[in-house]
Formats: structure tokens, C-alpha cells, sequence
């Protein structure tokens, strides 16, 4: 089962257990939740959607909307920016789609600038799980809370989950190194790239609020960082900066560097043809370790 | 000034008057005084919500608002410096009587709606100028479809939009499934008439003429 699909058996389960849930649709997913009188299909109008959620929002329910990334983030860019963060509303959005899962859909259906794009609004919780698992840790997290939580959910998933939240750190040098903080689904990449790399190795899925702290208390003092982003490059590249900001140091930033590729194909064609498959990782390590 | 709670229709004047510094107000320099006044007056139960999605030229508003006493009087002198709670467009979260924060158009009728779904008896107040946003139209398909009767949209119309609206804006919210009706927007029975009209099986739109 995909993070997509865990999350619509979640939506519907929420939808019974928890009376306070309210779902809103525009037609992506109409079909995989059961019916309820508290799951609102708007039809394909996407800023009625998030307008729709923040109005739930005024009545105390905890509205959950959900599409491709590209029209749940982007089309609605400024209800989102105003029905939900300037009117200090909660929701949950929870998106499908990611940078390229729908690779023969085109440009059109891919959205490697929705987390940059949401990270310039104060606030918000961007969580990008890697695992089935963790996103339901999320969805769960966010439902219980009256925040404003973003779910980037993907195809692309690691073969298990990690069991902790926050930054957690996987795997220490034999001697003081650089630090490889993989987000989400690029730790399964990252971790072939690395085997034979005497390099830290991090996992993060919460990008938003970004872990300073956490990040500085895994570099122990040491002032290298190659992110791993499964979206724009450098989305994160800022957040690290302002981490670091007392010493000098040096950040790689490995993410989709061309988000107008102009290819159809395999996803794995466009993990590769953007750098983000193991070879690709492995190739701009090697560089930036020199 | 008597106490907010005594303050009347004719009170309006001089409460614009403290937000623009201009005596002289007369109601029919808004175009919103006088829906926001019957609204306020006649029309609103404390169970219901008002969003004001023409957030634009909130002054109106603001002098209701005090009128009726959910905002002090006193703050109509700081409209719109640093330190007020009234700006140029309405911020909910300093100004807590505002239902919505409004000021971008085409925003309030979408959110209504959401509002309007969980049961409340909802009212929204658009401009004719307003409507040239697409997302309003969004809502009217989607409130009349399902039948959204809990809706009730003002549409103040003063002839604003940029192309017009031929053969008049009731008619597109009719074709919608809104049930649909014109108006004076200065006559007070009028429109309390048509705000308090029953419509149990559509949302309701009463367009609310202002003449220039």
C-alpha cells in the first residue's frame, strides 16, 4: 500500500472515530474515501477547496484537503496564504504527486517547488514521510493538533520506516566527517550512495520548522552538510545556513535542479535524469568531499 | 458621544466622521452602510456569522461595528495607524469582531461556504465589482448545487465590475440554483425583507442596488 492510499484508508477511519474531522476534496480522491456527511467533494475547484477548509476551520472542525501537490499548493497559492495562514486558521493539507511520481503526466502534474513554496509562509509544519508508517505518524499527529500541517506524500518510499521523529541520526563516521542529511524518500538512494562513504548519515522528515538545533548537536562542532531533498534543490539550503550561521562552514545541496525537464518516462528516469538516484548522489558527494 | 449600546442609524455620520475626519459624511458615500446597518439591526442572530468579503473601504463597517457596540468607539480615531486594530482592510486576528480577515477579492463567498456547511445560518457580502473573480464562482456553483440554504450572499451592487454584469447578477446566482432577488440597497424594509426571507431548499442572493 502506498503513503497515498495509507493515507485514504486514514481519512476514511478519521472521518468515524473522530467527529472534530472534516475532509475536502475537488474530485482527486473523491472515489478511494467512503461516502460521509463530513467528506465534501467540492468538484474541481480547488480554491473553493482551501476557502471551504478555512470556514470549517471557523467552526472548530480540523479540515484535511488533499490533491496533487501542484493543485492543492500551487493553483490555491493565495488561500492558502490568506483563508488559512493570515486568518490564523488550522488544516491539514495532505498532497499526492510529489516532484515527478506521475512522470508520463508531465510538468503539468509535478511540484518540486511545493515546499519551498509553502516555506516562505510563517508557521507551517511541512512534514515529508519516506515510509507508509510515518505518514500515518504524521497524519495522526496533525489531526490531533489545530496547527497548520502539510503532508507531502510520494510513490517513492524507503523500504522500512524510521521509527523516530526529528532529526535522527543513522550512522556515525569512524572519524569526524560530514554530515549526509537525507529527507524522506531519498534516504533509500542515499543510503546505497553512501555504504562505503565514512560519512554521518541523518534522516529527517520534518523540514518545517527546520531543526537548527538538532542539526548543530549532530555536527558536534563539525561545519560540512550534504542535504538531500527530494524536491527544489537548496529548498533547505537557507534553514542550514542560518543553523551555521556563527561559523564557517560549507553545505552541498542535492534536490531537482531543472524542474522543466520536458520528459515523459519512469519515474526512475527522473530520479536519475535529476541526480537523485544513488548513482547521481553518489557522483556529487564524491565532488563536494573532493 | 452616548453609549454604544443607545447608538443609531443616524449615529452613522459622525462615527465615519472620526475615521476620515470629515463631518460632513453623508450614509450614501458608502455603498455597504446601509445592508452592514440592517444587517446588524435587523437581520443577525448572535448564532449566526457575517463575513465581509469586500473588504474594501472597510470605514462602513468599522462605524456599524461600534454603532452596535462590539468595537469601541474610541478606536475609529486610529483607522488605519500603526498601533490600530482598523486598517484599510479588516485583520480578524487584531480585530476579533471581524469574522474573516478580508481585503484580496473573492475570497469571503469560498470560505462562507465552508462555514455554511457546518450548519450555521451564514451571511456574506460581496461587491458586483468583486464577482469579476472567478473563485466567487466556484462557491455559487458549488452552494447551489448541493443547496446550501444556510447561505444568504449580498451581492452590493453599485455597478463597479470592469465589464458589467448583462442582464444582471440575480440571474447568474438563479441559473446556479440560488434562489435570487433585487433590491434598493437604501431601503431598509426592503431589505430586511429579503434577508430574513425563508429559502429552505437554495442558498439566497439579494443584490442590493446602489445608485450612483
Amino acid at each position: 500500500m502506498t503513503m497515498r492510499e495509507r493515507f485514504y484508508a486514514l481519512a476514511g477511519a478519521a472521518l468515524e472515530d473522530d467527529e472534530r474531522v472534516a475532509i475536502v476534496l475537488a474530485a482527486i480522491g473523491a472515489g478511494a474515501i467512503p461516502e460521509h456527511p463530513r467528506l465534501y467533494d467540492v468538484g474541481i475547484r480547488e480554491q473553493l477547496m482551501i476557502g471551504v477548509a478555512a470556514g470549517l476551520a471557523l467552526e472548530g472542525y480540523r479540515p484535511v484537503a488533499h490533491s496533487y501537490a501542484t493543485f492543492l499548493i500551487e493553483r490555491p497559492w493565495e488561500q492558502i496564504k490568506l483563508d488559512l495562514s493570515h486568518n490564523d486558521l488550522g488544516a491539514v493539507l495532505v498532497s499526492n504527486g510529489a516532484s515527478y511520481d506521475d512522470s508520463r503526466s508531465g510538468r503539468t502534474h509535478h511540484a518540486p517547488e511545493d515546499v519551498a513554496l509553502l516555506a516562505t509562509l510563517p508557521g507551517w509544519r511541512i512534514e515529508v514521510p519516506g515510509h507508509p508508517d510515518e505518514l500515518e505518524r504524521s497524519f495522526a499527529r496533525a489531526l490531533r493538533g489545530n496547527d497548520r500541517v502539510y503532508i507531502r506524500t510520494s510513490l517513492e518510499e524507503n523500504p522500512a520506516p524510521v521509527p523516530d521523529d526529528g532529526l535522527v541520526v543513522l550512522r556515525r563516521a569512524s572519524r569526524p566527517g560530514p554530515l549526509v542529511l537525507a529527507v524522506g524518500p531519498t534516504l533509500a538512494p542515499t543510503l546505497s550512495a553512501t555504504a562505503d562513504l565514512d560519512v554521518d548519515l541523518a534522516y529527517l522528515t520534518t523540514v518545517r520548522p527546520f531543526p537548527r538545533i538538532e542539526l548543530r548537536t549532530a555536527l558536534a562542532g563539525r561545519d560540512e552538510v550534504a542535504l538531500v531533498e527530494p524536491y527544489l534543490a537548496g529548498t533547505s539550503a537557507a534553514e542550514v545556513g542560518a543553523a551555521l550561521a556563527d561559523r564557517r562552514h560549507r553545505v552541498l545541496a542535492i534536490g531537482i535542479e531543472n524542474p522543466e525537464l520536458r520528459r515523459y518516462g519512469t519515474p526512475g528516469e527522473h530520479r536519475a535524469a535529476h541526480g537523485l538516484d544513488a548513482r547521481g548522489i553518489r557522483a556529487r558527494l564524491e565532488r563536494f568531499l573532493g | 458621544m452616548t453609549a454604544a449600546s443607545q447608538l443609531g442609524y443616524d449615529d452613522l455620520p459622525a462615527l465615519l466622521g472620526r475615521m476620515t475626519g470629515d463631518e460632513k459624511h453623508s450614509p450614501a458615500a458608502f455603498s455597504t452602510l446601509d445592508v452592514l446597518w440592517v444587517l446588524y439591526d435587523r437581520v443577525l442572530c448572535d448564532s449566526d456569522r457575517f463575513l465581509l468579503s469586500k473588504g474594501h473601504g472597510p470605514n462602513a463597517y468599522y462605524a456599524v461595528l461600534a454603532a452596535k457596540g462590539l468595537i469601541p468607539v474610541d478606536d475609529l480615531d486610529s483607522f488605519g495607524s500603526f498601533e490600530s486594530p482598523l486598517g484599510y482592510h479588516p485583520d480578524r486576528v487584531v480585530l476579533p469582531a471581524a469574522t474573516i480577515s478580508s481585503g484580496s477579492l473573492g475570497h469571503g463567498l469560498p470560505i462562507a461556504v465552508g462555514v455554511a456547511l457546518s450548519g450555521r445560518r451564514t451571511f456574506v457580502l460581496v461587491g458586483d465589482g468583486e464577482l469579476d473573480e472567478g473563485s466567487n464562482w466556484e462557491a455559487v456553483q458549488y452552494a447551489g448545487r448541493i443547496r446550501l440554504a444556510r447561505l444568504t450572499a449580498v451581492v452590493v451592487d453599485n455597478a463597479s465590475a470592469t465589464y458589467g454584469w448583462p442582464g444582471g447578477i440575480e440571474q447568474r446566482f438563479a441559473l446556479e440554483g440560488w434562489w435570487a432577488n433585487r433590491v434598493d440597497g437604501r431601503d431598509h424594509e426592503a431589505l430586511a425583507t429579503a434577508l430574513n426571507d425563508e429559502h429552505p431548499d437554495a442558498p439566497a442572493c439579494v443584490v442590493a442596488e446602489i445608485r450612483r
